[in-house]
């Protein structure tokens, strides 16, 4: 059976909406339009104990929302979830027990405590025996190099000490799974590579399960091998990256910066269409199967003096923009729909 | 058990290191009991009718009341107010432990710590200069104490309830500037309870606002003794009980339909 299991969840919110303007807050006194938006319109999937999950989608798509299910936070309208056998908002205090769950965007240590009186501060809350605490703590301080933090109040941290402050904090009961939701928003590179490693390292060496959403397709790309796509609430996409981006398109993109101004108005070429352009910098797409990098590059160097240029893949937000389109047309367009009530 | 404890320990030592609130708080409320007791002062020099309270009693309520003030400054808990606006509140469902607990132990040591901190250099120094007197008598002593445990946790269980609130409320604002007023009224702070009129007595005997400090005062005075203090003692953990379970079926309430702001 696998640890997670996850069938037609369903979960909308209320969400009042007020027509702008000093008229539309006067009648919103008097009678509330409240608009229904559906954050998960039955999403189903499974995940196996020791997978890491890249679970991504634009803002708004429902990730969030799953994760908050999922450790128990929030309680959907109706579907089933079952996760180490049990369902997360019915036996929600002894089920977050056994899981670790990091919100990038906020803390879960003690704002004015030291870091070491916030580990010592959730030993208690979580129960964790004084000899496993020790022997954890010391492994996760040694690992995300925490020595020189655990004095300092949490407050002064900086972005990048605190998250790996977090990412202790989440794991000091030693839990089977975690959930990550956006752990290296707002990082700089060194962080970022440190979180990454950490993450990569956890999973294989130690087999927990991580389901990780972000925002940052390098995060996916450097950790994930398995990535969930979820769009309108609704689960667009289930497969590895390159699978993904096979399913969505072949094209590739080649972007051509010019030597001088004179031939901007009539640059093209009859195999490559133009995405954009800004000053002297052109973005085409193309299909490799049509015209080959090589003749396209060789040919664009014989028509323009060109100063510089290069071949990419479509980044991976394009590709899941585009599967997110495809996702919008084929459930029939808009799904939020609008409820007039009275409240 | 272990983990409410440790986190009632650490409130504790973050609240313990405003010190100069409590400083300024002492001043405020020295200033304020002097006030009161010229003003009753006056009132028991110009009336010759017979009180339902002596003046020497009247004047240690008063003192002791100062002592105890912040068991009637209720409001919903500001960091949980916080937690709420920016959804932060999320993590503390992530915890293994029971929210209602959890909220009721960061609202008791949210009181029991700045109460400490000030109750007793007031309650010395009033001894020392403005007559205050000690308990009348042992048994008086040790019920007193039993109610000032009943007062903090009333006090407690009504903070939960105004910090439960916030689900609904988020901003807390508005719940948190109206529950003073009934509070200042009903509480015996402005005037000592007995005083009140006749009409009124049944009213306030019944709200649970007079358990707060009213109670331990009068326990203190001996003004509700015997039968009478064993009935004020049972308002008191009775109306404890009644607002645990209230709050306990909100909160449960308001969690089913949680929403995390931010995202």
């Amino acid at each position: 059976m696998p640890q997670i299991v996850v069938e037609n969840l369903v979960k909308t919110f209320q969400v009042a909406a007020r027509a702008p303007g000093l008229w539309g807050s006067f009648k919103g006194v008097f009678k509330r339009e409240y608009r229904e938006v559906r954050a998960l319109d039955t999403v189903s999937f499974s995940i196996e104990q020791g997978e890491l999950v890249g679970y991504i989608g634009p803002n708004g798509a429902g990730k969030s929302t799953t994760v908050k299910i999922l450790s128990g936070i929030l309680v959907p309208d109706s579907g089933l979830v079952s996760v180490m056998g049990r369902t997360p908002w019915v036996d929600r205090v002894e089920y977050v027990g056994k899981i670790g769950v990091v919100f990038g965007q906020r803390t879960q240590l003690w704002w004015d405590l030291p870091v070491i009186e916030s580990f010592d501060l959730l030993r208690d809350i979580y129960a964790v025996p004084e000899n496993k605490y020790r022997a954890i703590r010391d492994e996760l301080i040694a690992m995300l190099d925490l020595r020189d933090l655990l004095d300092i109040t949490v407050r002064q941290l900086s972005l990048g000490q605190r998250m790996r402050c977090d990412l202790a904090a989440a794991l000091l009961h030693d839990p089977e799974l975690l959930f990550l939701d956006e752990p290296t928003i707002g990082l700089d590179a060194v962080s970022k590579l440190a979180v990454r490693e950490f993450i990569g390292h956890l999973n294989r060496g130690r087999g927990v399960t991580v389901i990780l959403t972000t925002h940052d397709m390098d995060d996916i790309e450097a950790l994930c091998r398995r990535v969930l796509v979820i769009g309108n609430g609704r689960i667009l996409s289930d497969g590895t990256l390159s699978d993904l981006r096979a399913s969505v398109t072949r094209e590739r993109w080649l972007t051509v910066d010019l030597a001088d101004d004179a031939s901007l108005a009539t640059f093209a070429d009859p195999d490559a269409q133009l995405i954009r352009q800004e000053g002297r910098r052109f973005c085409l797409a193309f299909d490799p199967k049509r015209v080959s990098v090589p003749d396209l590059i060789a040919r664009i160097a014989r028509n323009y003096s060109v100063h510089d240029l290069f071949v990419e893949n479509p980044p991976i937000e394009v590709i899941i923009a585009r599967i997110y389109a495809q996702g919008h047309a084929e459930a029939g367009g808009a799904r939020a729909s609008p409820i007039g009530r009275s409240h | 058990m272990k983990a409410y404890l440790a986190i009632l320990s650490s409130r504790f030592r973050i609240l313990i290191q405003y010190r100069a609130a409590a400083l300024a708080g002492i001043g405020t409320q020295l200033f304020f009991g002097v006030v009161r007791m010229m003003i009753f002062d006056a009132f028991y020099r110009s009336s010759s009718a017979l009180q339902p309270m002596t003046r020497e009693q009247v004047i240690t309520y008063i003192w002791l009341g100062q002592a105890m003030l912040l068991l009637t400054m209720l409001a919903a808990d500001t960091d949980v107010a916080a937690m709420i606006r920016t959804g932060n509140v999320a993590y503390e469902m992530t915890r293994p432990i029971d929210l209602y607990s959890l909220w009721f132990t960061r609202a008791l040591s949210g009181r029991a710590a700045p109460l400490l901190m000030r109750a007793i250099p007031i309650f010395l120094f009033a001894g020392l200069f403005f007559g205050l007197r000690g308990p009348a008598s042992v048994a008086a002593g040790v019920m007193f104490v039993v109610s000032l445990l009943g007062g903090l946790l009333l006090a407690a269980s009504m903070t939960a309830l105004l910090t439960i609130s916030l689900l609904w409320t988020i901003s807390g604002e508005g719940i948190s500037r109206l529950a003073p007023a009934p509070i200042f009224f009903f509480s015996g702070i402005a005037i000592p309870l007995p005083l009140f009129p006749g009409w009124l007595q049944w009213f306030i005997a019944v709200l649970p606002i007079r358990g707060l400090i009213d109670t331990p005062l009068r326990i203190y005075l001996d003004h509700l003794a015997g039968a009478d203090a064993v009935a004020a003692l049972a308002h008191q953990y009775i109306w404890v009980l009644v607002l645990i379970i209230a709050g306990r079926a909100i909160l449960a309430r308001g969690l089913r339909n949680l929403v995390v702001q931010g995202g």
